[in-house]
């Protein structure tokens, strides 16, 4: 015991009361209040069982004649009276306190398993978690019978595979990795415009490319039904279009859909010839839009489409540029946020100016490695993975591209800069804010493929007469703002 | 077929979200329905190994075997018999709680009660004695556990002593536990004193015997499920408070329990005995959990926890997917109210099989059932409710058998994830009573612990090896 029995240490007060009850785990409660003041030195408040007796007598502080358990023993030792008529009072204040039941505090689900249990159906997960921990997230999504899309990326390949197995046995659609993009059931989710609802279909290996493709559709008048993302590396054969398959079938079988288009990057060939042949077989028909050198225009599959569904293509939006004057031997330099529009204007541009050198270049002599900065004709995709480690992707922070901008201004090669931007949820809500006074002071002739809507948060229309008004030249289609890049630097016979 | 993807195809999915809140905050301008997860990174558990668990396809549906038997698992007392008979031990053998152990490495309250074991045995004649042959290794220790047997606090167990002889009709399964001595000084708390010696003699020479002509006269085994299901709805959580329990065995033995053929002030005395140890039932409920926690073991891919266990020295953890391996870490010194004028200094590190009630849901796991208990640690009733919900987001299902009243009769959160507990970083909450540290003082008090991480940490790395070598 901590402290052995002295009986002349300190003054006692030792009483019994009758007709007061407290539960026993009550009154170790107030023992220990009481024992924690710095004057007492020894405290009992117990029931007057024999067992609480004998510790009292333990303690030196026994009472005085016969005690019966039904009486609340009150024993203290304290150093001063001041203290011990405090202590004594403390007990009596300890005992009348009557603890607030209060409300019930909730507890957050700190996993989607968990969060999954109250959600009402139909429900869907999204993940935007560090990608290495992304697959215990996502794998609860599939265990309840829920998709998931995972925003994350760095998720390892075979996590990506075994996910998308086990989503495809359970009858729902992993989105992602890497996915930034989908619009289910009129609900955007992470980078997506707002754009009229209808009749097709998007499954996208690729956001940007399922923006770029969404926003044509809407302004020529035509909806989409879903944009359903499936990752980047959905097409690779690692993973083998696991879930592009997925989302065909269940838009084969969702009425509200008539028509579907695939949105890829280059996928690998045997996997591009088996979603082809299985797109074949489904009910409804199914156009591809993956990018390659032999069909390298998104805008092109989309005036394709429109054709298919008998509506007349429009003019895309555009505003010209004033700079008509380039130097003779200018560079195109395509400074991008959007890896597939990247690779767009890399697929148009490459038979006219032949190799463009990238951080994500069409063929691997073609690797700009870490040097951004390189001379000749560029095209750097700055929402590479390389590029995002440690900071938002460009479509929220433009941080990196303004200052590869102004540095190029600074190196004085002669050159066309072909930029994206961006709109909808998630991206910049301003993006021409920033990007104006950079064109300004640049002072560089500039090409920008502006992908939005009018109902966009930032409008389309006011991104595009700001950037107009600094001298740009705007085009909703970036395979169109490709073409007029080249034009300006006299490549315009393609 | 039913709808493509769930339905999301057809009408606008809720959103729950885990990660960065800037697309939850674009999803509810849209009025989405969104529910952001309180995620963080997992409290313990290299990612890859989490994945690996995650991604194991054999997780799923061997979890889902595993918690069915616990939840299945019934428990009805058909015998009382001596240890002795039941456990046919080799001679000079004592049990004890939780993991392994040594007489080396044995706590101040776990050598009290192995010497007071060896004395009440006629090992020894004194302390000294018992003392040198313990030290000699002559006396042969093993955990309960390794015998279908726990043991509150201590848990020594030597033949003399009779045992409650359990058995789950379900599974058929059998499990042991001896006799509850009551409440202050007691061998289980450590303390062997005279006073001790003679009250487990009593036991053995009448006590026992009573009970064992009482339980087996009845007609009906005792449906001791039934009781720790009870329990819950009138105030007790079945770990550190057992009131109602206690009296509701007492009322369906006494009947039996007077008809033995045995001296009526023995019969008195056994009834008094009874009436006034509020941990009565302790003993029982402990061997209905170890039945359940038993019916799940050796289910290969599942990472449901089937013992949590306390030596006085280590915390041990055993898992569905590893079988027998035991998975320690030094215990740590619970929290809570002391008796008398004992303090902090005073308590042992924590001690007991008796976590085996919040292994299978009840316990810390059900203190919303209990709210008396959540004083112990000067916590307050939205504490208990609290408790209670986080357990939820830790264990496998919820056991339709012991209902929460003030959670609506939701089942009691059952079958501890080490997959879960990992991500979440809550670690299992246990209510448990405080042994002095110094051999032979006895209970100080009683209070809150949890197991030490590291545990967890060990179970989790084997299970994903395991994974690795079995997928």
């Amino acid at each position: 015991m901590s402290a052995s029995p002295q009986p002349d240490e300190g003054l006692r007060h030792v009483s019994l009361r009758s007709g007061v009850y407290a539960d026993s785990v009550r009154l170790m409660q107030v023992s220990r209040e009481i024992g924690d003041r710095p004057g007492v030195t020894a405290v009992l408040v117990a029931m007057a069982t024999p067992l609480n007796l004998e510790l009292a007598a333990g303690m030196g502080l026994a009472p005085d004649g016969a005690a019966k358990p039904d009486q609340l023993l009150i024993a203290l030792r304290a150093t001063d009276d001041a203290e011990l008529t405090a202590a004594v009072a403390a007990v009596e204040a300890a005992l009348a306190h009557r603890e607030r039941s209060g409300e019930a505090q909730t507890i957050p689900a700190r996993t989607i398993g968990a969060a999954l249990e109250d959600a009402p159906d139909p429900a869907l997960a999204i993940i935007s978690v560090p990608g290495r921990y992304a697959a215990a997230e996502a794998a609860d999504a599939i265990a309840a019978g829920r998709s998931v899309l995972i925003f994350s990326d760095g998720v390892p390949v075979e996590q990506e595979v075994a996910l998308k197995r086990a989503a495809h046995e359970a009858g729902v659609l992993v989105m992602g990795p890497d996915c930034g993009t989908a619009i289910v059931s009129g609900v955007a989710l992470g980078f997506a415009n707002v754009v009229r609802r209808g009749p097709v279909g998007l499954v996208a290996a690729s956001g940007t490319g399922a923006q770029q493709v969404s926003c044509l559709l809407d302004a020529a008048g035509v909806g989409v039904s879903h944009v359903l993302g499936v990752g980047g590396r959905d097409l690779s054969e690692a993973v083998g279009g696991l879930a592009t398959l997925d989302a065909l079938a269940a838009l084969a079988e969702d009425p509200a859909t008539e028509r579907v288009l695939l949105v890829s990057k280059p996928p690998a060939p045997s996997v591009a010839a088996l979603v082809g042949q299985v797109s074949r077989g489904l009910s409804v028909p199914v156009r591809s839009a993956a990018l390659s050198p032999d069909q390298p225009d998104l805008t092109a599959a989309v005036e394709a489409l429109l054709g298919d569904l008998g509506v007349a293509v429009p003019r895309w939006p555009s505003r010209p540029g004033t700079a008509d004057a380039v130097p003779a031997g200018a560079v195109l330099k395509g400074f991008y946020s959007g890896g597939t529009l990247a690779d767009e204007a890399m697929l148009i541009a490459a038979p006219v100016l032949g190799g463009i050198r990238s951080n994500t270049p069409l063929k691997p002599e073609l690797d700009l490695g870490t040097d951004l900065r390189a001379t000749g004709h560029v095209v750097v995709d700055f929402g590479d993975d390389a590029l995002t480690v440690g900071r938002a992707h460009p479509m929220i922070d433009p941080t990196l591209r303004l200052e590869a901008i102004a540095a190029l201004a600074a190196g004085g090669e002669p050159a066309v800069l072909l930029l994206d931007v961006v709109l909808g949820y998630g991206a910049d809500p301003d993006p021409s804010a920033t990007l104006v006074p950079a064109l300004q002071a640049s002072g560089l002739p500039a090409v920008v493929a502006l992908v939005g809507t009018e109902a966009d948060p930032q409008c389309w229309t006011r991104q595009a007469d700001a950037l107009a008004g600094a001298g740009a030249a705007v085009f909703a289609s970036n395979a169109a703002a490709t073409r007029y890049a080249l034009s300006l630097i006299g490549e315009s016979d393609v | 077929m039913s709808e493509p993807l769930g339905g999301m195809l057809t009408a606008p999915p809720s959103i729950v979200a885990a990660g960065v809140e800037v697309f939850s905050a674009a999803l509810r301008a849209q009025g989405a329905s969104v529910t952001d997860v309180d995620w963080r990174p997992p409290g313990f558990g290299s990612a890859d190994d989490l994945a690996q668990l995650a991604l194991d396809p054999r997780r799923a549906a061997a979890n889902r075997i595993a918690v069915e038997r616990v939840l299945a698992a019934g428990s009805v007392l058909v015998d009382v018999r001596p240890a002795r008979e039941v456990l046919d031990l080799p001679d000079r053998t004592l049990l004890h709680s939780g993991p392994p152990l040594t007489w080396q490495t044995a706590s101040g309250p776990m050598r009290g009660a192995l010497v007071g074991a060896c004395i009440f045995e006629g090992w020894a004649a004194t302390v000294e004695d018992a003392e040198r042959i313990l030290a000699a290794g002559a006396i042969a220790l093993d955990p309960c556990h390794h015998h279908r047997t726990v043991g509150p606090m201590a848990g020594v167990t030597s033949p003399s002593m009779w045992m409650w002889c359990l058995e789950d009709p379900a599974n058929g399964g059998q499990a042991w536990c001896n006799l509850n001595e009551g409440l202050g000084k007691v061998l289980r708390m450590g303390a062997f004193n005279e006073e001790v010696l003679t009250r487990l003699g009593w036991m053995r020479d009448v006590l026992g015997p009573i009970l064992s002509k009482a339980v087996r006269s009845r007609t009906e085994p005792l449906d001791v499920k039934a009781i720790l299901a009870q329990m819950l709805q009138m105030g007790d959580e079945g770990h550190n408070r057992n009131r109602a329990g206690s009296l509701m065995a007492l009322r369906e033995l006494s009947p039996s329990i007077v008809e033995v053929d045995a001296p009526a002030e023995d019969i008195a005395e056994v009834l008094r005995f009874i009436g006034g140890n509020e941990h009565f039932f302790l003993n029982l409920g402990m061997p209905t959990a170890k039945l359940a926690m038993d019916a799940a073991r050796d289910v290969p891919g599942s990472t449901l926890v089937t013992v949590m266990s306390r030596n006085g020295t280590e915390f041990g953890v055993q898992t569905a997917g590893t079988g027998d391996r035991w998975f320690t870490g030094p215990a740590n010194t619970p929290v809570g109210l002391f008796l008398g004028d004992y303090g902090p200094e005073d308590a042992n590190p924590d001690i007991g099989d008796s976590a085996i009630m919040e292994t299978y849901g009840v316990g810390g796991f059900s203190m919303a059932a209990a709210p008396a208990i959540v004083r112990f640690v000067g916590g307050t009733v939205p504490d208990a409710l609290a408790t209670t919900e986080r357990m939820y987001q830790v264990t496998l299902a919820e056991n339709p058998a012991m209902q929460i009243p003030v959670l609506g009769f939701r089942g009691s959160p059952t079958g501890i994830d080490v997959l879960k507990v990992a991500r979440t970083g809550w670690l299992p909450q246990i209510n448990t009573g405080m042994a002095g540290r110094v051999a032979g003082t006895g209970q100080v008090g009683a209070g809150l612990v949890q197991p030490p991480q590291e545990c967890f940490e060990q179970a989790l790395a084997a299970l994903a090896e395991e994974s690795r070598a079995a997928v």
